[in-house]
């Protein structure tokens, strides 16, 4: 049961806008609603109005051009998981997608709604701070793109303004060279901890030095320090454990119903060391 | 009050609703009590029903989200008097006691084999770890679905 609330079905960006200016702290975006609709039923959350975004069918697509892959903001991890263009352009995302929550969250739950919730227990964030994603946002202003790294400020916090909507996750396409690879460890209905990692690997060797994030064990996605991994054969054992090293040191994990904050740092470099073997692994 | 339009189980209807109404509120009100509520959060999938043909929460979706749309309950299954290959086959197989999770397992069941007609057991696990039974155990549910697969018309 929920409490009344009234639905306004946006049929464009502008409308949607126009909705958050004149609602303000009374109305939220709802999208999937796999969040927002919990959160109120559990009373956590209560807003009079909801901005429906689904309508708005630009926000629908997903667009490859030849550097950039752009994501609206209504696409859901089911299309994504299924999408031909991501598979083949970003299939470790694909993966990744496939593996959120359950089919029926994955069904409904969007991409960019599981960016603006900003949960830290969530998988999508570490891989696409991997990948060098930006978030376009449009309010009364107009339209920008910022880093997803600076658009997730702490934990259900983003830099969205009171007046703007998410319409896009854009996703750089990796060069040829490039591998990329996500990593969990989940016993609940949400990740423990998630490690990504993208490099461009000449050989056996990383070309440069690899991104590695850590994901759903911090307040935000964490990077870890890997400058000294340039070059590195990905097959020497000193690589994995100079990486777990420095993936442990990387986060301050929030000790809760996934474990403590020891067991959350124990996991972190385990996962670093698997990341880096699934990578190896293609 | 909102009217909307939607195929329920294949006939059309056209209904009043409130906004906050949730889709298992509206199913049930139309004495579709096939559909269950069980953890409310998502997590279990008793109130598994197919929306265009893709699994949702019904305890945990907006009922206007049906306006324009088809919506499959486990009462829309059966044709006449002859059951859906996916019921036959979780009798045969033994793969419900209280049946409380059973709907939502043979809706989402349908959703896989509409999708991938001749899955493997691993891809039945897979599909329906967000469908919890807490009395029959799994091994014979995912007996029952890969059943159905090789029975389909
Ligand atoms: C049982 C369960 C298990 C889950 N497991 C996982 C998991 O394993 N891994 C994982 O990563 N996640 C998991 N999730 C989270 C899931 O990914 C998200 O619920 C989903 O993707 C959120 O998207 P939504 O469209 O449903 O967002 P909504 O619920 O509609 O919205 C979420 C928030 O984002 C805002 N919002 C949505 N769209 C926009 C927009 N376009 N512009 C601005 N703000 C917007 C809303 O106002 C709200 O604050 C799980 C959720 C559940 C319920
Ligand atoms: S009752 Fe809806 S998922 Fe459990
Ligand atoms: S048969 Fe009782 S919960 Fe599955």
């Amino acid at each position: 049961m929920l409490r009344r609330f009234e639905v306004h079905r946006a049929t464009s960006v502008e409308e949607a806008v126009d909705l958050r200016v004149r609602y303000g702290d009374d109305a939220a975006v709802y999208a999937g609603g796999t969040e927002l609709l919990l959160a109120m039923k559990l009373g956590i959350a209560r807003w009079a109005h909801l901005i429906d975004v689904k309508p708005i069918r630009e926000l629908s697509r997903v667009a490859v051009a030849r550097d950039t892959v752009r994501i609206g903001a209504t696409v859901t991890h089911w299309d994504l998981e299924r999408h031909p263009d991501v598979t083949r352009v970003l299939p470790a995302l694909a993966r990744l997608e496939a593996s959120v929550a359950n089919v029926r969250v994955r069904a409904a739950g969007t991409l960019a709604g599981n960016i603006a919730f900003a949960e830290p227990h969530a998988d999508p964030p570490a891989l696409l701070v991997a990948l060098g994603a930006r978030v376009v946002a449009r309010g009364r202003r107009g339209e920008r793109t910022l880093p997803l790294e600076e658009f997730v400020t702490g934990m259900y916090q983003t830099a969205l303004g009171g007046d703007e909507i998410l319409t896009a996750v854009e996703v750089p396409v990796p060069a040829p060279d490039a591998r990329a690879a996500y990593v969990k460890f989940q016993v609940l209905e949400r990740p423990s901890v998630g490690v990504a990692i993208v490099a461009k690997v000449n050989g056996a060797s990383f070309a440069g030095p690899p991104a590695v994030v850590v994901g759903a064990v911090d307040e935000l996605p964490r990077r870890v320090d890997t400058a000294a991994l340039a070059g590195a054969s990905l097959a020497d054992a000193r690589v994995a454990d100079a990486l777990a090293a420095s993936a442990r040191a990387a986060v301050s994990p929030v000790a809760d119903l996934a474990g403590s904050e020891e067991y959350k740092r124990h996991l972190v470099g385990v996962f670093a060391r698997r990341a880096l073997t699934a990578l190896a692994a293609g | 009050m909102r009217q909307i339009s939607l195929r329920l189980n294949g006939v059309a209807r056209t209904v009043e609703i409130e906004d906050q109404v949730l889709l298992v509120e509206l199913v049930r009100s139309l004495g579709l009590t096939g559909t269950k509520v069980s953890c409310d959060t998502e997590v279990c999938g008793a109130c598994t029903v197919l929306l265009d043909g893709r699994p949702v929460s019904a305890c945990t979706t907006l009922a206007l989200e049906a306006d324009g749309r088809s919506v499959l309950t486990i009462e829309g299954l059966a044709k006449a008097n002859q059951l859906h290959p996916l019921q036959q086959a979780f009798i045969d197989n033994f793969a419900f006691q209280c049946g409380f999770c059973t709907p939502g397992m043979i809706l989402a069941a349908k959703a896989l084999l509409d999708e991938r007609p001749s899955p493997t057991a691993e891809e039945v696990r897979r599909w329906m770890e967000g469908n919890i039974c807490r009395c029959t155990g799994y091994q014979s549910i995912v007996d029952a679905v890969l059943d159905a697969a090789g029975r389909r018309p």
